[in-house]
C-alpha cells in the first residue's frame, strides 16, 4: 500500500548526516562521499574525479568501505568497497576510508600499483614531475617498490594532437578527465577514447588493442592506408619525430569540422585546460614541454588581460621569465577554466620589441634614440603643454583602472581637455551616450552566477565563444543543466551558439534594431519571437549586449527600450580587459569618473574638488575618430597615444595621416608599434606582469592583481605622474595605493545621468546584383598583437573563411570549393567560401585574422555593403 | 533421477525448425494470442509467479525486473534482448536462435506488450552472422504474418523489432555497455544508478533480458506459471539449457530442470571421454570459479552452486579431464579477459595485463619465487574493485585455480606446463594423439 502523494511546496535543500572515519558530517542531499570527506578534512586519493566534471568511477583509486542502513534501519556493510567519487551520501551511512579501514587501504594501494604497472618511470624528465597527482599519491599511498617485473606497454610518442597540445600515451592513466572536459564543459569533443583494454607489452603500434586517447588517426591506429605524418619540431625520447595527428586525409573526424590554421580539424579554444587537469604528464603543451621543472617556478596569482571576463590565472615564472600560465580557481568568475588565449598568449609581454628605455627623436637624423627618463619626461611635458590647438589623448582599452584613472585625470588637469577616448575600435556617439547613461557608475548587477541560473538570456552583438570565453562556458553550463535558455540576435548560427543550443534570431547586420524593437513590443503581431519576448519579461531574464551593437544605428536606443519594456537585466560586454574600467573613470569625451556627465556643472565641481583644481574643462571633447581627424587636419597640435594598434581602428589610414601630420606624438607603450614610427617621445610602460592594479570585468567586478615580475619598469599611472610633475602638476598617481585612495574619495553621484541615446535605425541597404551586407567580428585567436610569439597557439586558430548562404553563392555564380572576393573602393579581400544557413545577401568574414583584415582591406565594417564575386570571375573580368 | 525436459529445445530436431511454419505447427504464436487477451499487469504477475529468473547469469527475478519500470509517462520504453553471447564456454543462446528464432520473437512480443514497449531491440553478437541472418529472416516472416508491425493480430498493439549486430566486444554483453553500443557509442559500462529500468536506452525506461529468459516467456504464458514453477528447486524454478563442452563423450545442449546434478548431466553426456577422469569443471562459463570432482553431486541451482563457492552463471559446463593443465587453462582464460577488457577501469585493464605476464611465465615453467602469492594478490585487488562484473570475473579462474590446484602452479616455477601436460594428450580429437 502506498499513500497518495501530496502536493508539497519545494522543500529547502535537504541535509543528510553520515559519519566518515567516525566523524559526523552533514551535507546537502546529493553530495558525493568524496566531497563530504573533504568537508571534514579527510582526503581520499583520486584521479578521474574532478569536482566540475560528472562522476566517472574509472580509476577506482578512491575506494572506501561503506555500511548503510537497510530498509529496517539495520546498518549493513556493502559487500564490496565503493568508489567515493560516485557514491552519494545517504543518511546514516558509515564510511571508512584508508585511514580507518584496512580493506580500503589495501584496495587503494592495489589500484595505485595497477596504475604504475604501465606508467613509465620518467618522472625526472616529465613536465608533471613535482606537481603530479600520480607521483604525489603514489608517494603518499603507494608502495616503495614495484612488484611488477614485466615489460611495460609503450607507444611511439609524442603525438601532436593539435599544434599546441602534445600527447604521450604511455603516461596516460585513462582517467578520461580530458575527454570529459572537452565533451561536458567546452563542447568540443575533439579527442576521445579509442581501442580497448590494456594492450600488449612493448613499443609498437597497438592499433585498437590498447585503449588510448586520440583523434582517430588512421596511421596511428595502424589502419590500412593510413599515412604517417611526422614533425621534427617536437621529438620523442629517442629523437624520433612527433606523430602529427589529424592532418588532412589522416584523421577520421566526426561531423562538419572547420579547419584550423595548422590544417587540422578545428579542436577547441579551451584545450589547454586538459593539460592542467591531466593527473599525469600525458598531455603537455608544445610551448612549455621540457622547458622547466615545477619546483623551479615561482607562481603568482593574476588576472587574464585578453578579454573583459576577468578570469583568474596563475603566472609561473623562473628567473624573471614567464614560462606558462594556468587557470586560477575562482568559483565566482571562471571556476577552474580559462581560454587557450588566456593560457598561452603571454609571450607578447616579453617579445623582442618590448621597449626598455625611453626614446626621443634625434633632431639631426630623425631616428629614435634611447635617452634618460628625465630628458624624455621633460620633453614629453614640453611637447604636450606647448602644443598649439591642444592635445588629444588616445589611451586604448587595455589599461587597469588605476592607469585609466591617471589618463583621465592627466587629460583634464594637465592637458586641460576632454579630448579623450579609449575606444580604439569602431564606435559611435550613440554608444557614448549609452555608456554614459547606463553603464558608467553602475555597480555590479548581472554576474556569472546569474548567467548560470537565468531562465532566458538574450545575446545581441556578442559571440561569447569568440569574444568572452568565460561567459560562453558559464552559459553552456547553465544550458546543459537545463536551467538556462539562450537566444542570440546574429546573422547565423555559430559553433558557439550551437553549443549553447541557442535560438538564433537571424538578422542582416544593421537589422538588430528592428528585432530589438519588435521584441520590446512583444506581441505576436509585431514579432515572430513572441515566446522569447515573453520569456524576457520573466523573472531572472538577462540581456547581454556586446560592444559591437555600437556599430548598429539605433541599436542601443532600441536595447534600452527593450530593457524598459521587459524588465530584463542588462549587462554590457566589451571585448577588452580595460574597457569597463575606462568607462568607469571617464576615458570618454563626455564623461568624468563615476558616471558623472562632463556637461553637468556639479559633476565638474565634484571632480575638481577631489583633484584639487579650480575647474575642469567644460567643453565636450572629441571622440576617437574626431581626435584623429582633428590631428590629421592640424586642429590639434599633439597626440598622447597609449596602447593602441592601428589595425583595430575603423580607418587605419586616417590614423596614419593623423600621426604623420600632427605636430608631435607622445607614446606610452609596452612594445614598439606602428605608432612608434611617428612618435617624438616614446615612454615605455610595463605589461600587466610588471605592475599591480585592477581590471574591472564586464560584471563590473574589481579584479585586483599584484606585480608578478618586479623590475625597473613603470606603469602608465606612474609615467603620467612624472610627466605631470615635469609640467608642474602633481597628479598623485605615483603608486597604486595613492591612486586607489584617491578613487575612494569620490562620493557617489546622485546627480542627473547622461541622457539616453535616441537614434533611429538606419534604412535597410539596397542591394544590387553582386553586392552583400558585411557581417564581421573578431575571432578569439586572430592576428591581434597580444598573441604574438606563440606559433603553436596560432596554429589552433580557425582558418579564416567567408561565410554566405547558398542562394547568395548561387547568385554570384560561385562554384563549390571556390574563393570569394569582397571588395570596396578601398580594396579587396579573398577568402575560401563556406556555405552556411544565414540570410541571403550577407557575407561574414573574420574581422582581423591572418589574411583577413577587414578595416585595412575594405575600409568599412559590419553593416556596410560590399561587392561580392567569385575569385576566378574577377580574374577573368 | 532427473530427466531431460526439452522445452526450448523441443523443436530443434524438426525439419527446418527455424521457419515460421515449423514453429506454428508446434503450437507457436498461440501464447501470443493468449497474451493479447490478457491485461498487461496480469502478464507481469504471471511471470513473477512462475519464478523465472534471468538466464544471462545473474539470476535476477524477471518479473520483478519488469515491475521496476516507472509508471508510463507517455514516452517510449524499450525492451532490449541481450544476445551478445560471448562468455567462454557459453553456447546456449546462439544454438537457440539458430534453431528456433521464433520462440525468442514470440517472447519479445509478449514481453514488450507486458512492459508497454513499441520498439524492441535484439543486440546480437556480430560474429555469428548466420544467426543474425536467421533472426532477420524470422522478423521478416513474423511481420508478414502479422505478428509484428502495426495492429498485431487486430489487437491495436504495435511493435517493431530491430535486430542489431554488435561489432565484437565481450564488454557489450554487460547490459549498460550494450546500451551505449546500441546507441552508437563506444561500448563501455555506465555508472549505476540510474539503472536501465529508469534510464536505459536513450535515457528511457528499459528492460534488458537474456535470450533464454525472453524465450521462456511464451511457454509460461501458454502453460501457466504453475507448469513452470513445478520444475526446478525451491528458489530456482523452471527449465534451463545446460551446455556441456570439453572432455565429455557427447558434448551439447541438455535442457533440464534447474536442480539437476552435475553427475546426472555428465551421465547424459556419456561421461568423461574414454580412459580419462574428471579433473575440474566450470558450472557457468569461465567467469564462474572452477569446481572439481568433489562436486560431482552438486545440485545445479543458483543457491547450491553459490554455496559451493561458485555461481550457476550461464550453465556452461566446461569439463576438463586429467590431461589438462590448470595453469594453461587459467592462462588462456585470462588472455581472453585481458584481450576483452574494455579499459575503462584500472583494475581490469592493468590487473589482467599483469596477470597475463605472471601466468605466461608460470606456464613456461619460468615462474619466480612468490609469483603465486603475487598472482593471488593481484586477483584480489581486481575482485570487487572493478567498475563492472567483467573485471571481477577475470579474478575467478585465478583464485579458484590456485585454491584447488596450487601445486600445479608451484610446478610452474620450474617445469613448463607443456611438459607436464602434453598438448597431444589433452587434445579433444585424438587424431593428434597416438
Amino acid at each position: 500500500m502506498t499513500a497518495p502523494s501530496e502536493q508539497k511546496s519545494p522543500a529547502p535543500v535537504e541535509e543528510v548526516t553520515l559519519t566518515i572515519d567516525g566523524v559526523e558530517v552533514s551535507v546537502p542531499k546529493g553530495t558525493l562521499v568524496i566531497r563530504a570527506a573533504e568537508r571534514v578534512g579527510i582526503e581520499i586519493p583520486r584521479f578521474c574525479d574532478h569536482p566540475l566534471l560528472k562522476p566517472a568511477g574509472a580509476c577506482r583509486q578512491c575506494l572506501v568501505e561503506v555500511s548503510a542502513p537497510d530498509r529496517e534501519g539495520n546498518v549493513r556493510p556493502m559487500p564490496k568497497p565503493q568508489t567515493s567519487c560516485t557514491l552519494e551520501a545517504t543518511p546514516g551511512m558509515q564510511v571508512s576510508t584508508q585511514n580507518t579501514s584496512p580493506v580500503a587501504e589495501k584496495a587503494q594501494r592495489g589500484q595505485i600499483e595497477f596504475l604504475l604497472v604501465n606508467h613509465p618511470l620518467d618522472c625526472p624528465v616529465c613536465d608533471k614531475g613535482g606537481e603530479c597527482p600520480l607521483q604525489n599519491q603514489a608517494l603518499d599511498h603507494g608502495s616503495n617498490t614495484s612488484r611488477f617485473t614485466g615489460v611495460k606497454r609503450t607507444f611511439p610518442k609524442p603525438i601532436k594532437i593539435s599544434s599546441q597540445i602534445m600527447l604521450d600515451r604511455d603516461r596516460c592513466i585513462l582517467c578520461q578527465r580530458c575527454t570529459r572536459f572537452q565533451d561536458e564543459i567546452a563542447g568540443d569533443p575533439f579527442i576521445d577514447l579509442q581501442g580497448r583494454g590494456g594492450g600488449t607489452p612493448g613499443y609498437e603500434v597497438h592499433g585498437l588493442h590498447a585503449q588510448q586517447i586520440g583523434r582517430f588517426d588512421e596511421a596511428i591506429l595502424d589502419y590500412v592506408g593510413g599515412e604517417t605524418v611526422t614533425d621534427d619540431d617536437s621529438v620523442g625520447p629517442m629523437g624520433e619525430p612527433a606523430l602529427v595527428s589529424a592532418t588532412a586525409g589522416n584523421a577520421g573526424t566526426v561531423g562538419p569540422a572547420a579547419v584550423d590554421a595548422s590544417g587540422r580539424p578545428f579542436a577547441s579554444y579551451f584545450s589547454g585546460n586538459t593539460i592542467q587537469i591531466c593527473p599525469v604528464g600525458a598531455l603537455t603543451s608544445a610551448s612549455y614541454r621540457f622547458r622547466s621543472r615545477p619546483f623551479d617556478l615561482v607562481s603568482s596569482p593574476a588576472i587574464a588581460e585578453h578579454d573583459a571576463c576577468g578570469a583568474a590565472i596563475r603566472v609561473d615564472h623562473r628567473r624573471g621569465v614567464v614560462l606558462r600560465r594556468l587557470a586560477g580557481d575562482d568559483p565566482a568568475v571562471n571556476e577552474e577554466w580559462i581560454t587557450d588565449k588566456d593560457r598561452f598568449a603571454f609571450p607578447w609581454q616579453s617579445a623582442p620589441d618590448v621597449l626598455t628605455s625611453p626614446l626621443v627623436r634625434d633632431e639631426e637624423t630623425g631616428e629614435l634614440v634611447p635617452t634618460s627618463w628625465s630628458e624624455a619626461v621633460h620633453l614629453a611635458a614640453q611637447l604636450l603643454t606647448g602644443a598649439t590647438g591642444g592635445v588629444g589623448a588616445l589611451p586604448g582599452g587595455r589599461l587597469t583602472v588605476e592607469d585609466a584613472y591617471a589618463w583621465s585625470k592627466f587629460a583634464r588637469v594637465v592637458l586641460g581637455t576632454n579630448d579623450i577616448d579609449f575606444r580604439a575600435r569602431a564606435h559611435s556617439a550613440e554608444e557614448s551616450d549609452f555608456l554614459a547613461h547606463r553603464v558608467a557608475g553602475a555597480s555590479m548587477d548581472v554576474t556569472y552566477g546569474d548567467l548560470e541560473r537565468s531562465p532566458q538570456v538574450l545575446l545581441v552583438g556578442l559571440e561569447p565563444e569568440e569574444e568572452a570565453g568565460t561567459i560562453f562556458l558559464r552559459l553552456r553550463k547553465g544550458v546543459l543543466a537545463g536551467r538556462v535558455k539562450v537566444a542570440t540576435i546574429a546573422p547565423m548560427a555559430t559553433r558557439g551558439s550551437t553549443k549553447m543550443r541557442a535560438e538564433v534570431l537571424p538578422v542582416v547586420p544593421g537589422g538588430e534594431t528592428e528585432v530589438l524593437t519588435a521584441l520590446a513590443a512583444g506581441d505576436s503581431e509585431h514579432t515572430q519571437y513572441a515566446a522569447l519576448a515573453e520569456a524576457l519579461r520573466g523573472e531572472g531574464a538577462v540581456i547581454l549586449a556586446g560592444e559591437r551593437l555600437g556599430m548598429v544605428p539605433g541599436g542601443y536606443t532600441a536595447l534600452l527600450k527593450l530593457v524598459e519594456a521587459t524588465g530584463a537585466r542588462l549587462a554590457w560586454v566589451p571585448r577588452r580587459a580595460g574597457d569597463r574600467g575606462a568607462v568607469e573613470v571617464g576615458l570618454l569625451p563626455g564623461l568624468l569618473p563615476g558616471g558623472r556627465p562632463t556637461a553637468e556643472a556639479q559633476a565638474r565641481v565634484d571632480v575638481a574638488a577631489v583633484w584639487g583644481v579650480d575647474e575642469l574643462p567644460a567643453t565636450p571633447g572629441r571622440d576617437h575618430t574626431e581626435i584623429l581627424a582633428a590631428a590629421a587636419d592640424g586642429t590639434l597640435g599633439a597626440l598622447l597615444v597609449g596602447g593602441i594598434d592601428l589595425e583595430d581602428l575603423p580607418d587605419p589610414a586616417l590614423a596614419e595621416r593623423a600621426l604623420a601630420g600632427v605636430g608631435s606624438v607622445v607614446q606610452l607603450e609596452v612594445r614598439r608599434s606602428a605608432v612608434t614610427e611617428h612618435a617624438d617621445v616614446v615612454l615605455p610602460v610595463v605589461p600587466p606582469t610588471g605592475k599591480s592594479g585592477t581590471f574591472l570585468n564586464w560584471e563590473s567586478r574589481p579584479r585586483p592583481f599584484e606585480t608578478v615580475l618586479e623590475g625597473p619598469g613603470m606603469s602608465d599611472a606612474k609615467v603620467l605622474d612624472m610627466v605631470a610633475e615635469a609640467a608642474g602638476t602633481d597628479l598623485g598617481t605615483r603608486t597604486v595605493t595613492d591612486t586607489y585612495a584617491e578613487l575612494a574619495e569620490f562620493p557617489g553621484w546622485d546627480g542627473p545621468r547622461h541622457e539616453a541615446p535616441a537614434v533611429e535605425a538606419a534604412p535597410t541597404p539596397e542591394l544590387g546584383a553582386g553586392r552583400a551586407v558585411l557581417a564581421t567580428w573578431r575571432l578569439m585567436l586572430d592576428a591581434g598583437r597580444g598573441q604574438d610569439g606563440e606559433p603553436h597557439l596560432a596554429g589552433t586558430a580557425h582558418r579564416p573563411v567567408a561565410m554566405l548562404s547558398a542562394a547568395t553563392a548561387t547568385g554570384i555564380g560561385l562554384q563549390a570549393g571556390g574563393n570569394v572576393v569582397l571588395s570596396t573602393d578601398t580594396g579587396r579581400l579573398e577568402l575560401p567560401a563556406v556555405l552556411a544557413a544565414m540570410p541571403d545577401g550577407v557575407v561574414w568574414v573574420p574581422q582581423h585574422s591572418v589574411g583577413s583584415s577587414v578595416y585595412r582591406s575594405l575600409g568599412v565594417g559590419a553593416g556596410a555593403v560590399v561587392a561580392l564575386a567569385p575569385a576566378d570571375s574577377e580574374v577573368q573580368s | 533421477m532427473t530427466t531431460l525436459t526439452p522445452v526450448l529445445s523441443d523443436l530443434w530436431d524438426a525439419p527446418r525448425s527455424w521457419k515460421l511454419e515449423a514453429y506454428q505447427d508446434a503450437g507457436g504464436y498461440q501464447a501470443l494470442r493468449t497474451a493479447l487477451s490478457m491485461e498487461t499487469a496480469d502478464l507481469v504477475t504471471m511471470v513473477k509467479d512462475s519464478g523465472l529468473r534471468g538466464r544471462g547469469g545473474a539470476g535476477f527475478p524477471t518479473g520483478l525486473k519488469w515491475s521496476f519500470l516507472p509508471p508510463p509517462d507517455g514516452g517510449p520504453r524499450y525492451l532490449v534482448v541481450n544476445a551478445d553471447e560471448s562468455e567462454p564456454g557459453t553456447c546456449k543462446d546462439v544454438p537457440l536462435m539458430m534453431a528456433n528464432p521464433h520462440v525468442l520473437l514470440e517472447g519479445v512480443i509478449i514481453t514488450s506488450m507486458a512492459i508497454g514497449c513499441h520498439r524492441a531491440f535484439i543486440y546480437i553478437r556480430g560474429e555469428v552472422v548466420h544467426v543474425y541472418r536467421r533472426l532477420l529472416a524470422a522478423v521478416e516472416e513474423a511481420r508478414a504474418a502479422g505478428f509484428l508491425g502495426e495492429n498485431i493480430l487486430g489487437s491495436g498493439y504495435d511493435l517493431e523489432v530491430v535486430v542489431h549486430a554488435g561489432a565484437g566486444a565481450y564488454i557489450c554483453g554487460e547490459e549498460t555497455a550494450l546500451l551505449d553500443s546500441l546507441e552508437g557509442r563506444r561500448g563501455q559500462p555506465r555508472l549505476k544508478p540510474p539503472f536501465p529500468a529508469v534510464a536505459g536506452l536513450y535515457s528511457r525506461p528499459t528492460v534488458v533480458n537474456n535470450v533464454e529468459t525472453i524465450a521462456s516467456v511464451p511457454l509460461i504464458v501458454a502453460n501457466g506459471a504453475d507448469w513452470f514453477n513445478h520444475m526446478g528447486t525451491e528458489r530456482s524454478k523452471g527449465h534451463g539449457l545446460f551446455s556441456l563442452s570439453g572432455h565429455v563423450a557427447k558434448p551439447g545442449q541438455y535442457e533440464a530442470p534447474l536442480g539437476i546434478t552435475f553427475r546426472e548431466l555428465l551421465d547424459m553426456a556419456g561421461g568423461i571421454r574414454d580412459g580419462h577422469r574428471l579433473k575440474f569443471w566450470t558450472p557457468g562459463g569461465s567467469s564462474t570459479p572452477i569446481l572439481t570432482d568433489e562436486h560431482l553431486d552438486l545440485v545445479l541451482d543458483y543457491e547450491s552452486v553459490g554455496a559451493a563457492g561458485s555461481m550457476l552463471g550461464t550453465r556452461a559446463l566446461q569439463v576438463f579431464d586429467e590431461t589438462t593443465s590448470v595453469v594453461r587453462c587459467v592462462s588462456r582464460w585470462n588472455d581472453f579477459y585481458q584481450h576483452e577488457s574494455c579499459g575503462k577501469c584500472t583494475p581490469c585493464r592493468e590487473g589482467t595485463y599483469w596477470m597475463k605476464e605472471i601466468l605466461h611465465r608460470l606456464e613456461a615453467g619460468k615462474g619466480t619465487e612468490g609469483d603465486i602469492d603475487l598472482l593471488l594478490d593481484v586477483a584480489d585487488n581486481i575482485d570487487g574493485r572493478s567498475f563492472c562484473a567483467l573485471g571481477d570475473a577475470s579474478a575467478q579462474p585465478v583464485k579458484s585455480g590456485i585454491a584447488y590446484f596450487r601445486e600445479e602452479f608451484e610446478q610452474g616455477l620450474h617445469t613448463p606446463a607443456w611438459e607436464l601436460f602434453p598438448y597431444e594428450a589433452n587434445a579433444l580429437y585424438s587424431g593428434v594423439a597416438s
